[in-house]
C-alpha cells in the first residue's frame, strides 16, 4: 500500500498479520495489514471491538503477550525492522519513540505510586537525567497538557484525581519521553462528553505542538473524523477501506464503511425523517471468517462467485489516495447510496400524561469521621443527588434524561424504581403516588408496570440460568393469568418481539453476544407489559453497529406496545435521534427541558450549548463551534451555592450567578432554561451546529 | 491517620477488655472449681473456704473482676500451681524462648517465601512457577510431627549432625535452634510463598503494568517498583497472622524438641490445670492477637494509598 503523503514514512506496516494461539489452534487478530504513518500525520484506525484494532498498537510495540505472535508481515520504524530489536533496543523504543494513551487511565496508572514518581520515570529512564531533573520536566509537561497546579497534582497518588486528569497525566508520561509516534488507544470512551471535548482538543493541539504523529485508535466515526487526516475502517482484522478523513465521510466506497455511517445517530437527524439503518447479521468469530470477503454475508451488494471466492487486495480507488477492498465497488458507487436508506416515517401521535414528576428531592446522608466532626457535632452532612426534580412524561412519549456521570440521573431512576425512596417531592405513575414505595411494597401490577433495561447487559443476566427460565421468571411474576406452557409460550412470543430466534431459549448468556443480552434484558422489561420503560444507557456499552439495531428494536417496540420511554443517556446524538422531550441535568439539577427542537436551537442553556458543542460528529456537511469548559465537576457534597455550573460556565455574568439559583426562565410554553442571562441574550446566540462552509462545494 | 491509629488502638483494647471479661467469667464464675483447683481434690471444704476467704473470693462477682483485672495489668499474673513460683517468673523467660524461635523462623521465612513467591508470580505458568508451586504445596502438607521425626531421623541419627532435643538447658546454644526453627520454615513457607504468587501473579496482569513496560522501563524497574509493592499488600496481612500462629502453633515442634517455650508452657499449664497460669497464656495469647491484627491493619493502609485517603 503507497501512503497519500509526500513525508518521509514514519512507520512502515507492511502486510502484517498477527494471530494468537489459544487451545483450538490459532486465531488470527489482524490480516494482511498495510499501513503507513509520516512524520507528524494523524491517522484513525476505526473498527468495532473484535476487529483487532488494539492488536496493531500492541504488534508496534512489540507487546503481543505470551501467546501472540507477528505470523507474516513487518513493521519498520524510520526504516528499522521492529522485529531485530534486542531488549535494549525495544525498551528504547517503547516510551522514548513510540509512546501510548490507554483507555482506561485509572487502570493505567499504578495505584500506590505517586504521580510525579510515575511521570519522573521516563527522563529518567529514556533522556538519563536525575531525579530533581526529571520531577521538573514532570512538573513543566503537566503544565503543558492543561493541569492547573503541577505540584498538587504530582503529590497525589492516581486515585485523588478525576478522570480528565488523570487522562492528562497518561498524556504527559507519554509525551516525556520525546515520542515521534504517539498511540492512542480509544483515549477518551471511559470518560464524560465534556471533559472527552478538552482531552480531544489536547491531543489535537500535542500534534501541532510537538509535531508528534498519532494512529488514534476508535470505534467513535465522529471522534476520528475531527481529529485525523485520514482515516483507515477495520472489519475482522482486515483494513476495509482507507482514505483522507472528510471524502471518507462524504463518500464511503466499502459497504462496511457505508453501514457503520448509516448506523450513527447524529445530532443533526431524528427518529423519523431519517432513521438509522443498521447491518444485519453480526461480526464473524475469527476462526469462522468466511472465504474471499470477510464482510461478505453481511452485505446486501455481494455476489455469489465473485465476493466469496479468494481473497480480496486492497485496490486503489480515486485519486485522492483512497483504497478500497471491495471487488464491486465500482457498480456499488454507481448506485446512490443515499437511495437505499429505510424510508421516513409518520411520527407516533402522543397520548395522556403517564408519569408527573414534581418538586422531587433526595438528599444522601454522609457519616463523617474525624475528630473535628465528632467534637462539633456535624457528623452528617448531605448529598444532593436530585434537587427540585419537575417534568412529566405522556403515553408513547420518549424522554430523554441527559447529563454526565454524577448528575443524578441514576438516582433518579432509582427512585422511580422504588430501589431508593425520595427524600422529598413527589412522583405520580398512573395515578399512584409512588416516591415512597420500595420496591418491595409495591404491587406487582405497579412494578410490572414499570420496568427497566439496565447498561450492562453482561451483568444483569444471571450466568447459570437459561434465557428462556429468565424470562420466564419475569412472565410467571407479573403475567397471573398464565400457566404452564403458556408461560413457554409468552416467552417464544417475547424472543421473536426482540428478534432472537427461538433456539435461544435453551441456551446460557455466555453463549449471546453483547447486543444479544441487551435484547434479552429488553424482552425482559417488556415482559410484564409495561406502561414505562426507564432504559438507563441501554447502547452506551455496545458497538456502533449492535447499537443502531437496539435502538430500531427498541423504538419499534416502543410503537407496537405503546410504551413510554424514559431514555437515560449521555449521548446526544441518540437523544436527538429518538427523543420526544430532554431533559439535561446538572449536579442533581435541571438545567434545561423541553422539546428535543428547543434543546437542540437557541436559546440554549450555556451547559446543554456546552454538551452540544461536546459531541463528536461523524459528518462531514455538518460544522460547530468550539467550547471547551474548564475544570472537572465540582463535588456533589459541597455544590455551588447559586447556580450549579456557575464553576465551569463559559458565559457567566457576575456574581449573582454564585449566590443566587437561577430564574427559571420560560421561552415558550413547555420549554424552561434555569439561568440568570436574560432570555433575548440566550436566544441571540448563534446556532453550535451549521452547515460546514465546503459543504455546498461537494 | 494519627485519628486511624486512635481508633484501631481503641478498638484493640476493646477487645481484649471483652475476652479478658469472657475468660474470667469461664474460669473464675464459680469460686469453688478455683479452690479445689488450687488446693487440689483432696482438700475438705473447711480449706477450700479459708483459701477463699483469705483470697478474697467471697465478695461479689464484679469487685472480684476489677481486682483480677487490675492485677493483670500491673504484672502480677497470680500464683502457679504446677511450677511452685509466680505466674511471671515462669512466664516470661518461656515467652522469650518462643520469640527467639518466632524471630529466626521469619528471619528465614519471610525473605524466603517472599522471593519464590515473587518469582512464580512474574510468570505465571512458566518452569520456575511450577517446580516452586509443587515444592511450596507439598512442605505445606507434610504436618510438623511427620517433618520433625523425618528430619530429626536425616540430620539427627543418619548424620548426625545436630542433637535430637532442645532443652538449653546448659545455656543458649544455636545448634539446639536449627531442628525447630527448620520445622516450622518447612511446614509454613509454602503457604505464605503460594497467597504471595497469587498476589504477584494477579497484579503482572493489570494494566499498569502494562503502562510501565511499554514505557520502556527495564524489566527489573518495572517488577521492583511497579509490581512488588502492590503485590505485597495482600501477603502482608497473611504474614502478620503468622505470629499469631507461630506463638501457640508451635505446640508440636516445641514439645517434639523439648523446648523450653510459650507453646510447651500452655500445654503443661493445661494438662495440669494450673489455672493462673492458664489464664495468664491467655491472656498474652489474645495480646500477640489483637496486637498483630492492628498491625496488620495499619500496615496495609500504609502499604496502600487508596485506603489511606479514603
Amino acid at each position: 500500500m503507497t501512503g497519500p503523503s509526500d513525508l518521509a514514512p514514519l512507520l512502515e506496516i507492511d502486510r502484517l498479520s498477527v494471530s494468537y494461539s489459544s487451545r483450538g489452534g490459532a486465531i488470527p487478530a489482524v490480516v494482511d495489514l498495510s499501513l503507513r504513518i509520516a512524520t507528524g500525520e494523524s491517522v484513525g484506525l476505526v473498527g468495532e471491538s473484535g476487529c483487532g484494532k488494539s492488536t496493531v498498537a500492541m504488534a508496534i510495540l512489540r507487546a503481543l503477550g505470551r501467546n501472540g505472535a507477528i505470523v507474516g508481515g513487518s513493521v519498520r520504524f524510520r526504516g528499522r525492522n521492529l522485529a531485530d530489536l534486542d531488549g535494549a533496543g525495544l525498551r528504547a523504543l517503547r516510551g522514548g519513540e513510540i509512546a501510548m494513551v490507554y483507555q482506561e487511565p485509572m487502570a493505567a496508572l499504578n495505584p500506590s505510586l505517586t504521580v510525579a514518581t510515575q511521570l519522573a520515570e521516563v527522563p529518567m529512564i529514556h533522556a538519563r537525567v536525575g531525579k530533581a531533573e526529571a520531577r521538573r520536566r514532570a512538573a513543566a509537561m503537566l503544565g503543558q497538557v492543561g493541569i492547573g497546579e503541577p505540584d498538587r497534582v504530582l503529590a497525589a497518588y492516581p486515585h485523588q484525581l478525576s478522570g480528565g486528569q488523570q487522562q492528562r497525566v497518561v498524556i504527559a508520561m507519554a509525551l516525556l519521553g520525546d515520542p515521534s509516534l504517539l498511540l492512542l488507544d480509544e483515549p477518551t470512551t471511559a470518560l464524560d462528553v465534556t471533559v472527552e471535548a478538552g482531552i480531544v482538543k489536547l491531543i489535537a493541539d500535542i500534534g501541532r505542538r510537538f509535531g508528534t504523529a498519532q494512529l488514534y485508535i476508535s470505534h467513535n466515526l465522529g471522534l476520528i473524523l475531527e481529529t485525523c487526516a485520514r482515516v483507515c475502517v477495520m472489519y475482522a482484522g482486515q483494513i476495509v477501506e482507507e482514505g483522507p478523513a472528510e471524502a471518507l465521510f462524504r463518500r464511503p466506497r466499502h459497504p462496511y464503511t457505508q453501514g457503520l455511517i448509516a448506523c450513527i445517530p447524529l445530532p443533526t437527524n431524528d427518529k423519523n425523517a431519517r432513521p438509522l439503518a443498521p447491518i444485519p447479521g453480526q461480526l464473524p468469530p475469527p476462526r469462522h471468517r468466511p472465504r474471499g470477503c470477510v464482510f461478505a454475508p453481511r452485505c446486501v451488494h455481494a455476489r455469489p462467485g465473485l465476493c466469496d471466492v479468494g481473497p480480496i487486495a486492497m485496490e486503489r480507488a480515486d485519486a485522492s489516495a483512497r483504497q478500497v477492498r471491495c471487488v464491486r465497488w465500482r457498480d456499488i458507487a454507481a448506485a446512490d447510496v443515499a437511495a437505499e436508506a429505510p424510508p421516513a416515517r409518520p411520527p407516533v401521535p402522543i397520548g395522556d400524561e403517564v408519569l408527573r414528576v414534581s418538586a422531587l428531592q433526595k438528599y444522601y446522608p454522609i457519616g463523617e469521621a474525624g475528630i473535628g466532626a465528632l467534637i462539633s457535632g456535624e457528623g452528617i452532612r448531605t448529598v444532593k443527588a436530585n434537587e427540585a426534580l419537575e417534568f412529566s412524561a405522556r403515553h408513547r412519549e420518549t424522554v430523554a434524561i441527559v447529563g454526565e456521570s454524577g448528575c443524578g440521573k441514576s438516582t433518579f431512576a432509582k427512585i422511580l424504581l422504588g430501589l431508593e425512596t425520595a427524600t422529598g417531592g413527589a412522583v405520580y405513575f398512573a395515578g399512584d403516588e409512588i416516591s415512597r414505595i420500595p420496591v418491595g411494597s409495591r404491587t406487582p401490577a405497579q412494578v410490572g408496570a414499570l420496568q427497566m433495561v439496565f447498561q450492562n447487559p453482561d451483568e444483569t443476566l444471571n450466568p447459570s440460568h437459561s434465557i428462556g427460565a429468565q424470562i420466564a421468571r419475569v412472565v410467571r411474576r407479573f403475567d397471573k393469568e398464565r400457566r404452564g406452557f403458556g408461560i413457554r409460550g409468552r416467552v417464544l412470543e417475547l424472543l421473536d418481539t426482540v428478534k432472537l430466534p427461538r433456539e435461544f431459549y435453551r441456551r446460557r448468556p455466555r453463549q449471546l453476544s453483547g447486543g444479544q443480552k441487551q435484547r434479552v434484558g429488553i424482552a425482559r422489561a417488556f415482559a410484564g407489559n409495561p406502561k414505562m420503560v426507564v432504559a438507563d444507557e441501554p447502547i452506551s456499552a455496545l458497538d456502533v453497529s449492535v447499537a443502531a439495531a437496539v435502538t430500531e428494536l427498541l423504538m419499534d417496540i416502543q410503537r407496537e406496545h405503546g410504551t413510554t420511554l424514559l431514555f437515560i443517556s449521555h449521548d446526544l446524538g441518540v437523544v436527538r435521534y429518538l427523543a420526544d422531550r430532554v431533559v439535561v441535568m446538572y449536579l442533581g439539577q435541571i438545567m434545561e427541558r423541553g422539546t428535543t427542537a428547543q434543546i437542540f436551537a437557541p436559546p440554549y442553556h450555556p451547559y446543554t450549548e456546552a454538551l452540544l458543542a461536546a459531541v463528536p460528529m461523524a459528518d462531514p456537511a455538518v460544522s460547530k463551534r468550539e467550547i471547551v469548559l474548564e475544570g472537572p465537576l465540582p463535588s456533589a457534597l459541597d455544590p455551588p451555592a447559586g447556580c450549579p455550573f456557575v464553576t465551569r460556565c463559559p458565559r457567566k455574568i457576575g456574581r449573582i450567578c454564585e449566590v443566587e439559583p437561577p430564574p427559571q426562565r420560560k421561552p415558550v410554553r413547555g420549554h424552561v432554561i434555569a439561568c440568570h442571562i436574560p432570555l433575548d441574550e440566550l436566544a441571540a446566540i448563534e446556532p453550535v451546529f451549521s452547515a460546514a462552509p465546503d459543504a455546498a462545494a461537494e | 491517620m494519627v485519628i486511624f491509629v486512635a481508633k484501631r488502638l481503641a478498638l484493640m483494647a476493646l477487645t481484649m477488655l471483652v475476652v479478658s471479661l469472657l475468660l474470667f467469667l469461664l474460669l473464675e464464675l464459680t469460686p469453688g472449681s478455683v479452690a479445689t483447683k488450687v488446693l487440689g481434690p483432696y482438700a475438705t471444704d473447711e480449706q477450700k473456704q479459708l483459701w477463699l476467704a483469705a483470697n478474697g473470693y467471697l465478695e461479689p462477682l464484679w469487685s472480684r473482676y476489677i481486682g483480677w483485672l487490675g492485677r493483670f495489668v500491673s504484672g502480677d499474673f497470680g500464683q502457679s500451681i504446677r511450677f511452685k513460683a509466680p505466674v511471671a517468673d515462669v512466664l516470661w523467660p518461656r515467652l522469650w524462648n518462643t520469640a527467639v524461635l518466632g524471630f529466626w523462623t521469619f528471619a528465614i521465612m519471610i525473605p524466603l517465601s517472599l522471593a519464590l513467591g515473587v518469582l512464580a508470580g512474574m510468570r505465571e505458568g512458566a518452569g520456575l512457577d511450577r517446580v516452586i508451586s509443587v515444592t511450596s504445596i507439598v512442605t505445606t502438607s507434610v504436618p510438623e510431627f511427620a517433618s520433625a521425626v523425618l528430619l530429626s531421623a536425616i540430620l539427627v541419627f543418619w548424620l548426625g549432625l545436630l542433637p535430637g532435643t532442645s532443652p538449653m538447658t546448659s545455656g543458649f546454644d544455636w545448634r539446639q535452634l536449627v531442628l525447630p526453627v527448620l520445622v516450622l520454615v518447612l511446614y509454613d513457607f509454602g503457604y505464605v510463598t503460594r497467597m504471595t504468587r497469587a498476589s504477584m501473579a494477579e497484579v503482572m496482569t493489570m494494566p499498569y503494568i502494562r503502562t510501565a513496560e511499554l514505557k520502556g522501563l527495564p524489566r527489573r524497574r518495572v517488577v521492583v517498583r511497579h509490581a512488588l509493592r502492590n503485590a505485597l499488600i495482600a501477603p502482608f496481612t497473611v504474614i502478620t497472622l503468622q505470629i499469631n500462629w507461630l506463638l501457640s502453633g508451635v505446640i508440636v515442634v516445641e514439645y517434639f524438641f523439648a523446648y523450653k517455650g510459650f507453646g510447651a508452657l500452655l500445654l503443661e499449664a493445661s494438662l495440669n490445670q494450673d489455672i493462673f497460669l492458664i489464664e495468664a497464656c491467655a491472656m498474652i495469647a489474645v495480646f500477640v492477637a489483637a496486637a498483630t491484627q492492628t498491625a496488620a491493619d495499619i500496615g496495609y493502609t500504609v502499604l496502600n494509598p487508596r485506603i489511606r485517603f479514603a
